[in-house]
């Protein structure tokens, strides 16, 4: 399963897609995140699965542009923390 | 503000299955959607739709469960201690205080479309009173793939509200109107509403009439729905719920853009979150949960 | 020889008139439905105020959402070289200029020339400019002028959950509902703004030899939120921020 956190508004699309196959749960993206926008918990979106898997915390979720700002400069961006981390390569950003 | 009320109104209400017998059965289920905008009660009873109520969503969540629940249990003798298991979902699902669990909109949502629409339904979107949801289940109306944009509030019924408000036509009218006019007009450039709304006054300064500056707005929103879905993309069959269903406006020149039909169901649009939320109340009691 | 700049604004028109390096006159006009007709107002207005003829200019560029349409000008600059070329004109230590607009902000890193070496802009959505504190104020029913002050007599710190001008306008109604005072709400509204600026001012990297231009840098409690955001004290505002673009405009001839 994919959850994509995030939003559309007029200046783009901004999302972090966690693909709960791949999520192994081992948690060494939460961390690595500056402003801790991720979390461990029960997979909210199969509530009969016990399985536990990353997510951008829920109040992050609205401004995750800004919250993620300073991991994307202007220019001279280099690799993301979060995705640096993922060995399973479960976390992906759509800017 | 009290203006912005007028031109939202549309009716509640409430509807029983005219000849089930609820004491006859085994498993009672319910499921409470609280929306930012609307909220929904809905009573299963061995797996199929006992009642349901449809009203405003107050300014308080608990509130408005409560009038939710009750409103749908009126006239039937069913009372809340008669509920044996209760899942709460919705913008303020945290807010069900009778729940026995909450659930998130998103699987609620999937579940009923599947349960509305049949188990060939794979794309659900949801277009709610502050959010829109791009939804992918499988066969039995398990998430595969979602997102939810409520950051932003273009593509929402809020959004809608504001250019109804502008123009002073009642929300439930919007979909036909944009309909009147000689040709399709080019759509408004702003995705934002705020700046829209500018646009808009800027038309119709410039000579267009509602009904033309309703049609630009319907095609833009259009539009930018249609880009959210294409992130996770449009798969047969698909299926929308949600208040704006009732809108042809968007509706209809979405299914132009993606070159798809939505299917039909004979269900209530707005009922997907409180169904989904009754069955898996329904399963959860099937699986021994107290 | 007169070089007449023209910030062609969402909001509002701005006309400076700069001669051998200083400036001569300066004038603003709403931008109304015809931008290029409240452009030749704010240039007359410009004149007149200088006691100059329109044969006294030399050269005319523009800058801003507007400046294409603008025909008789003899050319035009991006904003962010127009919002550079002017900062470092006022303030030549500055090499952070973050410009907050009516419907647009950015943020411009540039060198001791004005030439700009980096930028972010918050766009096409009201939430990240003056648009937001504008429709904030209707909610409130307090004039927008009235806005920073109201929002410095604030006793607590709320958030704001909503992230988009309209939403937040609901919020906003339902704390008036709850009887939260109208000092903190605005204080909120301020908090909102500041927080998306300071994100976009971060992708650029935050210099502390910084200025704040444009309408917004107007408003006191838009620069207290601000100051509290990025956690300085002192912090550069332009005297009459909203013609710094409009000054670069003009200085941007021969450039």
């Amino acid at each position: 399963m994919i959850a994509n956190y995030g939003y559309k508004d007029g200046s783009g699309e901004f999302f972090i897609s966690i693909d709960t196959d791949k999520c192994n749960g081992c948690g060494d993206c939460v961390p690595v995140c500056p402003p801790r926008l991720l979390e461990l918990a029960a997979d909210e979106y199969d509530p009969l699965s016990e399985k536990t898997v990353a997510a951008v915390r829920e109040e992050e979720r609205k401004k995750i542009k800004y919250t993620c700002a300073p991991c994307k400069p202007a220019s001279g961006r280099g690799p993301l923390p979060c995705m640096a981390a993922c060995a399973p390569g479960a976390i992906n950003h759509s800017w | 503000m009290a203006e912005l009320q007028e031109y939202w109104r549309w009716t509640e209400y409430t509807w029983r299955h005219p000849e089930m017998d609820w004491r006859q059965g085994k498993r009672i289920a319910a499921g409470i959607d609280v929306g930012s905008v609307s909220s929904q009660a809905l009573i299963l009873v061995d797996g199929e739709i006992f009642a349901f109520s449809n009203l405003r969503t107050g300014s308080n969540s608990p509130d408005s469960a409560n009038n939710a629940i009750k409103a749908a249990l009126k006239d039937t003798g069913m009372e809340i201690k008669d509920l044996q298991y209760t899942v709460g979902t919705g913008y303020g699902r945290v807010n069900v205080p009778f729940a026995n669990r909450a659930i998130t909109e998103i699987a609620c949502h999937a579940r009923g479309a599947n349960f509305m629409a049949g188990p060939k339904v794979r794309t659900v979107l949801d277009m709610g009173g502050q959010d829109c949801k791009a939804i992918h289940c499988d066969e039995r109306g398990k998430v595969t793939n979602f997102l939810m944009n409520d950051k932003c509030a273009a593509g929402t019924g809020r959004g809608m509200e504001v250019m109804a408000d502008l123009l002073s036509i009642p929300i439930k009218d919007i979909g036909d109107l944009s309909f009147q006019v000689d040709e399709e007009p080019q759509p408004v450039s702003s995705t934002c509403v705020v700046f829209a709304k500018s646009e808009a006054l800027g038309l119709m300064r410039s000579g267009w009439s509602k009904n033309m500056v309703l049609a630009a707005y319907c095609s833009a929103m259009a539009h930018r729905v249609s880009l959210l879905l294409g992130r996770i993309g449009v798969e047969d069959q698909f299926f929308i719920t949600g208040g704006i269903a009732k809108n042809p406006g968007i509706v209809k020149r979405l299914e132009q853009e993606l070159g798809i039909q939505a299917v039909k169901s004979q269900h209530d649009s707005q009922i997907a979150g409180a169904l989904g939320a009754g069955l898996f109340a329904d399963t959860l009691l099937q699986k021994g949960a107290q | 020889m007169i070089k007449a700049g023209i910030d062609v604004g969402a909001k509002t028109i701005k006309v400076v008139l700069m001669e051998d390096g200083k400036i001569r006159a300066k004038a603003k006009v709403l931008s109304g439905f015809d931008q290029e007709e409240s452009a030749k107002e704010a240039l007359e207005q410009a004149l007149k105020e200088a006691g100059l003829s329109r044969e006294a200019i030399g050269s005319i560029v523009t800058t801003g959402n507007g400046r294409k349409a603008i025909s008789y000008a003899s050319g035009d600059v991006t904003e962010p070289r127009a919002a550079a070329l002017g900062a470092v004109f006022l303030y030549p230590s500055v090499r952070t200029v973050i410009d907050i607009g009516a419907e647009e902000s950015r943020a411009i890193k540039c060198d001791s020339s004005g030439k700009v070496l980096d930028f972010a802009v918050n766009e096409k959505c009201a939430a990240g400019s003056g648009a937001f504190t504008e429709a904030m104020a209707r909610a409130l029913e307090v004039p927008l002028e009235e806005m920073g002050p109201l929002s410095l007599k604030a006793t607590q710190s709320i958030p704001m959950n909503a992230q988009c001008a309209v939403f937040a306008e609901s919020e906003v109604i339902s704390l008036i509902h709850s009887k939260t005072q109208k000092a903190d709400i605005a204080r909120a509204v301020h908090d909102g703004l500041s927080s998306r600026v300071v994100a976009m001012v971060r992708r650029v990297g935050l210099d502390p030899e910084l200025v704040l231009i444009g309408g917004v840098a107007h408003n006191p409690g838009f620069v207290e939120s601000f100051k509290r955001t990025v956690g300085i004290d002192d912090v550069r505002t332009a005297e009459e921020p909203e013609f710094v673009s409009a000054i670069g405009a003009a200085l941007a001839v021969g450039k």
